[in-house]
């Protein structure tokens, strides 16, 4: 079995289980009456579902290229950032101290330029500062959004 | 000409501010590689839930025609379409830049863009109240369908694969059933408290929209993807103008051939200006020019991109069916203000209505003007690095899914979605019919329900739903639209991998 194969054995397998845990609930809660339209498309759900799983094993489902190792090398601090500002960040060190230090990490950690150097250092300090002056203008002053303040800010 | 009532709304100050703004913005927006018009339109949408609803639909609809004409500044001078509307743009402008000709080539992009934009318009303003007055006859069972069509339609023609089209269209159509049921009153699906609510349509679109474009550019990892911006000398705009006159051949294909693409629901600018552009060729006696800098191919794909913009919004005006991904985003900014395309628009709210379709009239002008003043300083501000984007796009999502609400749990569900919506994309899956599926989903459920309900006093959901000239009419085309699509599949074969996309998303 191909790894481009495999590649798309897994998220077919995922999603026909989500279809099978849609079609399960679907016919088994109640009241019945409130499950009617999610009965229909759960039927057409897991068909596809199950059409798709087949598609995959038999090596027929070709469309996307999947994801590489390289990708998820790439992708990993930028989503434990992601994942850390907005399940911990936003709500407990306080929106926008919580947005200034996801933008600085991420923007810091996928530049092409220096790490060593102090001016690459303080041009993302400005940017950061520069970016999120405008977001809190246009959130707190225009919009007059109230986010979460947590322990800062 | 009742259109010709509501020109006075388009001027109000800050009606006019909002326009020039979204103008301004979006050309800057969609010459950005990486921002697609849905994205950028996903993003807007929060801001407009502190407006009114006409004053929104001006912000958004500025928005999606400046984006898709912006594109092409990027094609043009960096080689890098700014949306895939814009694929076709490159091909030639970019020669014609490398030539020294970046000024011809924009003066004639954002020419074409306002010829081709604003005779799409006009067909939007003539078209859309006669069918709107056909809807009149819609009944429950028909929405239904009419429902079932939009997600079928756009499953089976936006994706590369028939099969993963129409999945995610019932992934949509299953989560927009998560949460409270009004009707019976009861919880559907609520796997966690953040879901209490249901999924709301803004978090789900920034999710969906905006969330896999910046994945896709901390994927590509610590990459330096400045690309040098050619140099645009001077062009005076009135040899352009002349020069345009040379190309009416061009320009008619163009238009023509937009205008068509944007009524089908589903197909989209891409499709339009690459369509376009091959019958331009086709037709031309300088064919095998084509690609080396000819500017009847440059004409061609750009005034079809833009001409397909207001025939996309008269599916969506009357009958709740985007003609593109960004008019499905068009379709949850205006469900939010709980407006309702078909009759209802037009009867109930018409200055919201007329006053939106005339300021997409007055934007292509405004978007002819700034397009062209702003092309070469828009270039420069397209070049801003890859981390800066992904950051700077991650940030407002977090801020626009939460402002609506003012809940976590919805800036929760946002990257939830968007995330998920990362790993189907790197596997076929499109977000177009999924996010259909989410914002129809809703209209299909209750008059199912209702339909139901009414069956049973009557005679029974079969005759109900499935006997009736339009009732049988509208299965039909759900039948049609699903097996033009397989049979193209079949022809086409599930092909393999797929290239990489130059942009992140799909329209």
């Amino acid at each position: 079995m191909t790894s481009h194969r495999l590649q798309h054995i897994v998220p077919g397998f995922a999603i026909f289980v989500l279809a099978s845990v849609v079609t399960w609930l679907s016919f088994t809660e109640q009241p019945a009456e409130a499950f009617l339209f999610p009965r229909v498309i759960s039927v057409v759900f897991i068909i596809l579902a199950i059409w798709n799983l087949i598609r995959a094993v038999t090596g027929m489902s070709k469309v996307g290229r999947g994801i590489t190792v390289d990708t998820l090398k790439n992708l990993a601090p930028g989503l434990a950032v992601m994942l850390l500002y907005v399940f911990f960040g936003a709500k407990h060190l306080g929106f926008y101290f919580g947005s200034t230090l996801a933008f600085f990490a991420i923007y810091s950690f996928y530049d092409p330029a220096s790490w060593s150097s102090i001016k690459d250092w303080i041009k993302r300090v400005f940017v950061t500062a520069a970016f999120m002056a405008v977001i809190y203008t246009l959130f707190a002053v225009v919009l007059q959004v109230h986010t979460p303040r947590g322990i800062l800010f | 000409m009742e259109f010709l009532n509501y020109f006075g709304g388009v001027f109000e100050p800050w009606a006019f501010m909002l326009l020039l703004g979204g103008t301004i913005g979006g050309l800057i927006l969609g010459a950005t590689p990486g921002l697609s018009p849905t994205m950028a339109v996903a993003l807007l949408i929060p801001f407009t839930f502190h407006m009114s609803a006409t004053h929104g639909l001006v912000l958004l609809g500025a928005a999606y025609t400046s984006t898709v004409a912006g594109g092409a500044v990027s094609a043009i001078l960096l080689k890098i379409p700014g949306a895939p509307a814009n694929i076709a743009t490159a091909l030639d402008g970019n020669e014609m830049a490398k030539r020294g000709e970046g000024a011809r080539a924009l003066h004639l992009s954002f020419l074409s863009s306002g010829v081709g934009g604003v005779i799409g318009i006009l067909l939007l303003i003539f078209l859309t109240p006669v069918l709107a007055q056909w809807v009149l006859k819609i009944q429950t069972p028909h929405v239904f369908w009419i429902a079932i069509l939009g997600v079928t339609v756009i499953g089976s023609l936006d994706s590369k694969s028939f099969v993963k089209g129409l999945l995610s269209g019932c992934i949509g159509l299953w989560l927009s059933t998560i949460g409270y049921d009004e009707i019976q009153g009861t919880e559907r699906f609520i796997f966690a408290d953040a879901l209490g609510g249901g999924i709301g349509i803004i978090p789900a679109l920034i999710g969906l929209f905006a969330i896999p474009q910046v994945l896709d550019m901390m994927a590509k990892g610590r990459v330096d993807a400045l690309v040098e911006a050619l140099e645009v000398p001077r062009q005076k705009l009135a040899a352009s103008m002349r020069e345009l006159t040379r190309y009416v051949r061009a320009l008619s294909i163009g238009t023509v051939v937009g205008s068509i693409i944007g009524l089908i629901p589903g197909v989209g600018g891409q499709i339009a200006g690459l369509v376009a552009y091959d019958q331009s060729r086709k037709m031309s006696p300088q064919r095998e020019k084509f690609g080396t800098g000819h500017p009847e191919g440059l004409v061609a794909a750009e005034s079809a991109n833009n001409a397909m913009v207001g025939p996309s919004l008269v599916p969506l005006l009357t009958l709740s069916i985007p003609g593109s991904p960004t008019a499905a985003v068009l379709l949850g900014g205006l469900l939010i203000k709980e407006i309702f395309p078909g009759s209802d628009i037009f009867d109930n709210h018409p200055e919201v209505v007329w006053t939106f379709i005339n300021s997409m009239l007055v934007g292509q002008v405004l978007m002819v003007i700034f397009g062209i003043m702003i092309a070469g300083w828009a270039a420069k501000i397209a070049r801003a690095p890859a981390p800066i984007m992904a950051a700077g796009v991650l940030v407002p999502a977090v801020f626009g899914s939460y402002s609506v609400g003012q809940s976590v749990g919805d800036v929760h569900i946002m990257l939830a979605l968007g995330v998920g919506m990362f790993i189907l994309e790197k596997f076929g899956f499109s977000a177009a019919p999924l996010v259909l599926g989410l914002i129809l989903g809703p209209i299909a459920g209750d008059n199912f329900t209702q339909g139901m309900t009414l069956a049973a006093a009557q005679d029974g959901p079969w005759v109900y739903f499935f006997t009736g000239t339009l009732n049988i009419i509208l299965i039909a085309l759900v039948v049609a639209s699903i097996a033009y699509s397989f049979w193209n599949n079949m022809l086409a074969g599930d092909k393999a991998p797929v290239a990489e996309p130059v942009v992140g998303d799909t329209k």
